[in-house]
């Protein structure tokens, strides 16, 4: 009697610890990529000696795919090294660093001159390209920045005044708070100023959408352009690689790794920060989505 | 030694007993944690903002210099929405019900039965996406409107996705109707149409309420589909233009929003925990008038 007893309290605990430590679980993946697989991936192109401590990254929210590719591919080379990354804004981010509170802040606009005076150095990691995009059909294959801001500010809503069919332009862009939406609203300098027809909350379906409707025109990162859309030319100059590259291509923005001038990082950040700017990255970059410039 | 092994009985029926106690109050923990949680995150945001400001504003623009969080567009939009889509879904709904558990002989209500079992088992983000791909282009060439993506798309998808469970309640609640119901009034001279819609149809009237008041849960709660097909500008309710929903208002902002503007995404989404605490009300209320009565 006694042993089914304890039987079945010893099945309760279980049942409770079972419980408590799905809580626990839940709550151990948000603290981002632990060391865990210690001696999996340590030989992988790795410095002869270990490297320990942490690295923490704060801001942009666009940067979020280079960054979060880059901090995996680097903690997998180095397994003890503690990588974050606080998508805060790039605002935010500049904020946190100079106030200290993180190695590396990640910015996806240039700084502004009393941020740079502030002591602060600016290293651009990569550029991001943003492509305009009308579909196939659409005669329209070029226009200047000035029509692109008129178009989505609500001036021009007929695609017979830039030379197109006489058919209501479609306008489409991105959710409030996308780093995309963003980017372009203050390179088009259309901030809290456009008439959005659809705001829609990925690239991928802004793409399917202007790849559907003739009239449409919407705006993407550069590296998910596929044939289904045609990316337009920008004040003469059509996006690719190389002219997002030299600076040509004004739609664009950089990637920026802000640190504090003057001052050392620890050793784990400064090896974060120097595979991150070196051509072995590169590849990662491009992967994520991004030019990179090293 | 009689005495021993029943005792022993008693314990062990009480401790399964507690067990399954336990587990029956998770579901009533997780309802408290919900309600708790979206109630403390919800109001701070609307006390910020003030709760005319906030539920009546028109303007919906959280990240502007200057920003401004009404959310009315959204609440008409869902309101349109649900009761366009109900507005379709419910006849067709109805009607199949009543075929399908009085008329349809048994090998057309074993096919459609299936059918309808089926179209509750599809993702609503394939509806979505079959929406998106099919549907909204087809608005657009049919209606000569410059986009598809619209209140009417998204008002076609709703009324399907309420079908199945409109036709499945209420074909169970006139399924459940008495024979001799029917049969009495067939044998006073009554046709089988007029003895299904005057004598089957009253009987079984609460349980068509439910599927009802059921239709309209799932239509204000879907998310996904609404937001594939709806374009999601945050425009007044009108049928060719591109609208949000409460629902697709949280999903659609939730990933970047940062501040007040994430908490405001909480405070919709308790309005919309609201609204659905209400039709729940609702519902409880008919069937308990249905009992009395």
């Amino acid at each position: 009697m006694k042993k089914r007893i304890m039987g079945i309290i010893l099945t309760a605990v279980m049942l409770a610890a079972v419980l408590s430590g799905c809580g626990n679980n839940a709550a151990a993946p948000a603290a981002s990529t632990a060391p865990s697989e210690a001696p999996a991936a340590a030989e992988s192109a790795a410095p002869a000696e270990k490297l320990s401590g942490s690295v923490s990254t704060d801001g942009s929210t666009s940067m979020e795919k280079v960054i979060g590719a880059l901090g995996e591919a680097f903690t997998e080379a180095n397994p003890d090294v503690n990588f974050t990354y606080n998508p805060t804004g790039s605002g935010s981010g500049i904020t946190a660093v100079t106030e200290g509170r993180c190695d590396i802040g990640l910015s996806s606009r240039n700084l502004k001159d009393e941020e740079a005076a502030s002591g602060l150095k600016a290293t651009v990691l990569a550029l991001d390209g943003i492509a305009v995009i009308v579909n196939p059909e659409n005669p329209v294959g070029e226009l200047s920045l000035e029509q692109i801001a008129k178009i989505y500010t609500g001036e021009i809503t007929n695609w017979s005044e830039l030379g197109g069919n006489d058919a209501e332009i479609v306008v489409i862009g991105r959710e409030a708070g996308s780093g995309t939406r963003d980017g372009f609203e203050s390179i088009t300098k259309t901030a809290d100023a456009c008439v959005y027809r659809q705001e829609l909350t990925s690239t991928g379906d802004v793409i399917t959408s202007v790849a559907q409707n003739p009239d449409a025109i919407g705006y993407a990162s550069l590296a998910s352009i596929g044939d289904t859309v045609k990316a337009l030319v920008v004040e003469g100059v059509a996006p690719s690689e190389e002219t997002v590259k030299d600076g040509s291509y004004l739609v664009q923005r950089p990637f920026v790794l802000v640190t504090r001038e003057g001052e050392e990082l620890s050793p784990a950040a400064q090896a974060f920060f120097d595979y991150i700017t070196s051509a072995d990255a590169a590849s990662i970059i491009a992967d994520a989505g991004a030019v990179a410039v090293n | 030694m009689m005495n021993k092994t029943k005792n022993r009985k008693k314990i062990i029926e009480d401790i399964v007993h507690g067990i399954f106690f336990l587990l029956g109050m998770i579901t009533v923990l997780c309802v408290l944690l919900i309600s708790i949680y979206l109630l403390v995150a919800g109001i701070p945001a609307i006390n910020k903002i003030g709760i005319v400001n906030f539920l009546f504003g028109a303007k919906w623009a959280p990240t502007y210099a200057e920003p401004a969080y009404g959310i009315l567009p959204f609440v008409l939009s869902s309101v349109y929405g649900t009761a366009g889509a109900l507005l379709i879904g419910v006849p067709i709904g109805f009607f199949t019900a009543v075929y399908l558990a009085k008329l349809a002989p048994r090998k057309v209500k074993s096919v459609v039965s299936s059918a309808v079992s089926l179209l509750a088992g599809i993702p609503s983000v394939v509806y979505g996406l079959v929406g998106m791909l099919i549907l909204v282009p087809a608005i657009r060439k049919l209606f000569h409107v410059p986009d598809g993506s619209s209140l009417l798309a998204a008002i076609i998808v709703l009324s399907v996705m309420v079908l199945p469970s409109i036709i499945n309640v209420s074909m169970t609640s006139l399924e459940a109707v008495p024979r001799e119901y029917e049969e009495g009034s067939l044998a006073l001279g009554a046709t089988q149409i007029e003895t299904y819609m005057r004598v089957s149809v009253p009987a079984a009237k609460s349980g068509i309420a439910t599927a009802v008041v059921l239709g309209v849960g799932r239509a204000l709660g879907e998310a996904m589909a609404v937001m594939m097909v709806s374009g999601n500008a945050t425009n007044m309710p009108s049928l060719f233009q591109s609208v949000r929903f409460l629902t697709t208002a949280v999903a659609s902002e939730m990933a970047y929003s940062s501040g007040l503007h994430r908490q405001a995404l909480f405070s919709i989404a308790l309005v919309l925990f609201l609204f659905i605490m209400l039709i729940n009300a609702g519902l409880n209320l008919i069937l308990k008038h249905k009992k009395e009565g």
